[in-house]
């Protein structure tokens, strides 16, 4: 349990900042219904300090609710957790949290720097700092030429922008961005990535909540794969990743055929195919032999070098007795 | 709060709701001059005795207060539906509600400023209405005031009920059932005057009981008693009270001091409830 202890903050009264190292967020089986629907299911997860952390799964898997969370938008049916070592939700936790939401919308009738000076007011910036804060998050995010423009003139992307901006105003402890690029061009997928590395070397925790494999494996350090409101992969990008496999195309192999292989290692059935990884790749004639030696027949063999795609693909569609 | 009644009033200037409200004011204002110097120079010209010019300015002061609460409560309803409702809608108040602020600041700010824009109205378009009145047929109501301030209660009651029903369902929803709220208030005043005037007990009762319930007609009785003149009150009171008191369009006298404090109090309540249920709600 975190031990605390209270300082003034310049930017927002008072502040619980932890005195012992402890995690950013902690999630401790929690639960989350809306009616029969179970968005979250006894979902257990740490993020440590300064860790730039891919959410992923497929849609209706929980990850917008899982933030939502971290922020009090949503409370929990069950279970506990805790954000900056305050309770989810915290008031006063939330003044050192950056939030970009997946529906990015902002008032219409304000002009861009307005919109950051104003939510400057709402984190708590001193009035005086205010105005730099805005001017430096519109240089973050590439709208500085933009700034006196009215929001309701900007495309979805630029909106995105100052969105990104809003999120990244007065420095964050702590950052949340739901689908951050789903409305950006390559270049400001490329600039989205730069803003999360400087984000991260200057000490914040992000957490990335994307559909996009490919941005989460080249930033982050750590990834997390939600499938119906369960964390069913948790680690660093490599062991996640894990390493290379295998798919074999096979008929005419019974259960004990099947139970034989996985002692090659974690064994997923998807009708004929059968896939073995993590597997070192010297090991692929062993399978083969093992198949036909229970009887199967093999139609096909792929060798795969891992990523995070495939293996997510993996996971997914894993039948739950395989997984 | 504060933050978000002053942003609450920015955006109303800035989306033009203050200007088209101030257009409105003065065209509102400048057809009751126009209306009211037609009918009492018509009124002169044949002859009517200026008691009688007076008592009849005072009952179309009343008619254009009626026709204003009106337009009142659909602007009320108009600001207060989408101020919370909208931006829920709309996702604009996720990133709002992520920042340390607690729910019932949101709504308490978008009710502040939004209260400040429609009482600015009320109090604007009523006391200019009665100058020109008075300007132009000498009658002046006893306590323009209390009309306005009357009025203004009013206003705000219905301000209230949109925008806290705004925060737990749709703005359309919100709405919608705000000035139908206003309409069956208004109906159950009615029926309240018509039974006891009748003596049917039970729907006197329903009537009275709805009244207290929804409390925009009982203020708009406070209305019609600062704008009648007081001759009217004791013909009205001297001649059958019970039927003068079916009238809505008469009062008798100014709603009880109890009824003003519960109509505070229900304003009070009813925010509180909503920002109860705001607090606990999923967004």
């Amino acid at each position: 349990m975190l031990v605390g202890r209270f300082r003034r903050s310049e930017r927002c009264g008072w502040l619980v900042t932890p005195s012992v190292s402890t995690a950013a967020i902690e999630f401790d089986g929690i639960t989350k219904t809306y009616g029969r629907t179970t968005a979250l299911d006894g979902l257990s997860l740490r993020v440590g300090h300064g860790e730039l952390v891919g959410l992923l799964g497929p849609n209706g898997a929980g990850k917008t609710t899982a933030i939502k969370l971290i922020l009090g938008l949503v409370r929990p049916t069950s279970g506990t957790g805790r954000v900056l070592g305050a309770p989810l939700g915290d008031r006063l936790a939330r003044s050192r949290i950056g939030y970009l939401p997946e529906l990015f919308r902002y008032q219409p009738w304000l002009r861009a720097r307005e919109v950051l000076v104003w939510h400057a007011e709402l984190a708590g910036v001193a009035p005086a700092r205010r105005a730099a804060a805005a001017d430096e998050a519109l240089d973050h995010v590439g709208l500085t030429e933009r700034a006196d423009d009215p929001v309701s003139g900007f495309s979805k992307g630029m909106q995105q922008r100052l969105g990104l901006g809003v999120a990244l105003l007065g420095q964050p402890d702590l950052i949340l961005l739901d689908e951050p690029t789903s409305a950006l061009d390559p270049v400001g997928r490329t600039d989205v990535r730069a803003i999360l590395r400087a984000a991260r070397d200057r000490g914040a925790t992000v957490i990335l909540n994307s559909h996009l494999l490919t941005e989460v494996e080249r930033v982050c350090d750590r990834v997390v794969i939600l499938h119906r409101g369960r964390a069913i992969a948790s680690g660093a990008l490599d062991e996640v990743v894990a390493a290379d496999g295998v798919r074999l195309r096979v008929s005419d192999l019974g259960e004990a055929g099947r139970a034989g292989l996985r002692r090659f290692g974690p064994l997923s059935v998807d009708g004929e195919w059968l896939s073995i990884r993590p597997l070192d790749a010297a090991r692929i004639p062993e399978v083969v032999a093992a198949v036909v030696a229970a009887g199967g027949r093999v139609h096909a063999v792929e060798p795969g070098r891992g990523s995070l795609e495939a293996r997510f693909l993996e996971l997914v569609t894993a039948p739950e007795e395989s997984a | 709060m504060i933050v978000i009644a002053r942003l609450t009033v920015r955006e109303l200037v800035r989306r033009r709701v203050v200007w088209v409200l101030a257009a409105l004011t003065i065209l509102s204002v400048a057809l009751v001059a126009w209306g009211l110097d037609r009918l009492v120079s018509l009124a002169r010209q044949d002859g009517t005795n200026e008691l009688e010019i007076r008592i009849g300015v005072s009952q179309v002061l009343i008619m254009i207060a009626f026709m204003f609460s009106f337009v009142l409560a659909m602007t009320a309803a108009f600001v207060g539906a989408p101020a919370i409702g909208g931006e829920l809608e709309s996702g604009v108040a996720l990133a709002i509600l992520a920042r340390p602020l607690r729910r019932v600041e949101l709504l308490l700010g978008r009710w502040l400023g939004s209260a400040v824009v429609v009482v600015a109205y009320t109090v604007a378009s009523g006391l200019l209405a009665i100058a020109v009145a008075v300007q132009i047929s000498g009658y002046g109501p006893p306590d323009p005031f209390l009309a306005v301030a009357f009025l203004s209660g009013q206003a705000l009651v219905l301000l209230t009920l949109t925008l806290a029903l705004g925060s737990v369902l749709p703005s359309i929803a919100a709405g919608a059932i705000a000035v139908v709220g206003f309409g069956l208030g208004w109906m159950a005043g009615v029926l309240a005057g018509v039974a006891a005037a009748f003596g049917v007990g039970l729907l006197g009762q329903v009537a009275e009981v709805s009244r207290w319930i929804f409390p925009s007609d009982g203020l708009w009785r406070g209305v019609i008693y600062g704008l009648e003149p007081p001759l009217v009150v004791m013909l009205a009171t001297g001649n059958l009270p019970r039927f003068a008191d079916a009238n809505p369009f008469y009062a008798t006298a100014p709603p009880p001091l109890p009824f003003v404090i519960w109509s505070i109090t229900w304003i009070v309540l009813v925010l509180g409830v909503a920002g109860w249920w705001f607090e606990r709600r999923d967004l």
